[in-house]
């Protein structure tokens, strides 16, 4: 590694940081208010909560092997921001969502967040600490015990969310033969090609982490989601520019 | 309602465990080396307490409930207990214990794949039914045009210099888009632990 990349690191997080809050303020806010594209899987996502809402039926959030303390846990942690979101949107549901994690700091944290969103409804009284559970501890453990899961508790929609490698086509294949709507992301390429074929919806790339914003979190969800398109911008620019300078013998 | 302690001892410590990676200064060091260790062994704890939640929270549960599930719930339990009883007594480093494990995991785990080779193949065949959109169709030619070049069909073209630079062409075409699709990935993980780091997102009561 070289000496300069830890410091491109710091630059970068403070600069992303600084413009996050920026673009939170409820000044630029007003002045500026975001405008982002369509994203249909987030418009159906919606329609399936409310689906659930009415027939008293269940959401089901898995949010896949990861460990927090593991690098690729930043895709469950969009996945446990987008369960609160689900949490509150489904409040008024005979059944709270449910949801499923491979690990068990996973599985703890996504009890709080079932706790917290019950709390924020006032709807404590339905809230049940099973309801977030670890289904097992390896990749295919973990996936049948979340299909078994689900066929228990008369399932719906189902939201995979989080780290998932070849296990997530047998996840989604049990969910298709309960006919639930299927929504899955991943930070895995692997996870996402079984998903383009399995799921009803499949979140590409970042998009998994725009879910939360999608489904109207709080401002900072959608301030992120505006740095994230200019820092893609830049990184769009720095490669042409790389490209024109390999081309001109620059480089 | 948050905990502004909790919240401030997450925020401090993501900050500091950053802060030493950046700047691997002696005394940043020290203080994250020892945080991340804690990271480790509560992570561990957190996993027996998901246990102990799966085996008391839904498959004891079950043992009061009638149904054909009842039976599935007892052999688990008398899994668990046995793996746990002799994990502990030999120690998970045993020779014997390890064989005897793995004699049963990998097995059924091996199946499960076959399975899912099986259930991929089925689902990337009904593919187009439910992906009736030009992506849909070009992730079908895609998968189509990759399993034959990488099947070996194409082996001879070694011999023709054209056919052989074409072929290589494709098979940057993948790299190039996974690399467009992890950048993405990238920019959202950075978003989520800016998050999680100014304290906007809180997976956590305290």
């Amino acid at each position: 590694m070289s000496p300069y990349e830890p410091l491109i690191g710091a630059v970068v997080f403070l600069v992303f940081s600084g413009l996050v809050l920026l673009f939170s303020s409820k000044k630029i806010r007003t002045k500026f208010p975001p405008v982002f594209r369509k994203l249909s899987a987030a418009q159906k996502l919606r329609r399936a909560i409310g689906l659930a809402v009415e027939d008293g039926s269940r959401i089901h959030v898995s949010l896949g092997n990861s460990s927090m303390i593991d690098p690729a846990n930043a895709s469950a942690l969009a996945g446990l921001s987008t369960l609160s979101r689900i949490g509150q949107l489904a409040s008024t549901s005979d059944l709270p969502p449910m949801c499923t994690s491979g690990s068990g700091d996973l599985q703890i944290l996504s009890q709080d967040v079932l706790r917290g969103s019950a709390s924020d409804t006032h709807t404590l009284s339905q809230f049940d600490p099973v309801l977030a559970r670890m289904t097992g501890v390896t990749p295919f453990s973990y996936a049948l015990g979340a299909i078994e899961s689900s066929q228990d508790s008369g399932t719906s929609a189902y939201v995979l969310m989080g780290d998932f490698g070849p296990e997530a086509g047998l996840l989604l294949d049990g969910a298709e033969n309960q006919g639930a709507y299927k929504l899955a992301g991943s930070n895995s390429l692997i996870a996402q090609s079984i998903f383009f074929a399995v799921a009803d919806d499949t979140l590409i790339g970042e998009e998994m982490f725009a879910m939360p914003a999608y489904l109207g979190s709080q401002a900072v969800h959608q301030a992120s989601l505006r740095v994230q398109d200019i820092l893609r911008f830049l990184i769009v620019l720095i490669l042409l520019g790389a490209v024109v300078s390999s081309l001109a013998g620059w480089l | 309602m948050k905990s502004p302690l909790s919240m401030l001892v997450a925020v401090l410590s993501g900050l500091l465990v950053l802060a030493g990676y950046f700047f691997p200064f002696p005394a940043l060091i020290a203080i994250r080396t020892p945080m991340l260790d804690w990271a480790v062994t509560l992570a561990g704890i957190a996993g027996l307490v998901a246990i102990i939640n799966l085996m008391v929270g839904v498959h004891l549960k079950r043992l009061r409930e009638p149904g054909s599930k009842r039976f599935f719930s007892i052999v688990v339990i008398i899994s668990f207990l046995m793996v746990a009883v002799f994990g502990f007594y030999l120690g998970p480093a045993d020779q014997k214990f390890q064989r005897v494990v793995t004699a049963i995991q990998t097995p059924i785990e091996t199946s499960l794949m076959a399975l899912l080779a099986i259930t991929l193949t089925y689902s990337s065949l009904k593919m187009l039914q439910r992906q009736r959109n030009w992506m849909g169709f070009v992730f079908f030619l895609s998968v189509i045009l990759f399993l034959v070049i990488n099947s070996g069909i194409l082996a001879f073209s070694a011999e023709i210099p054209v056919l052989q630079d074409l072929l290589s062409g494709f098979h940057q075409i993948p790299a190039a888009g996974a690399r467009g699709i992890l950048l993405g990935i990238a920019l959202g993980s950075l978003a989520a632990g800016v998050r999680i780091l100014i304290g906007s997102d809180k997976p956590y009561s305290g």
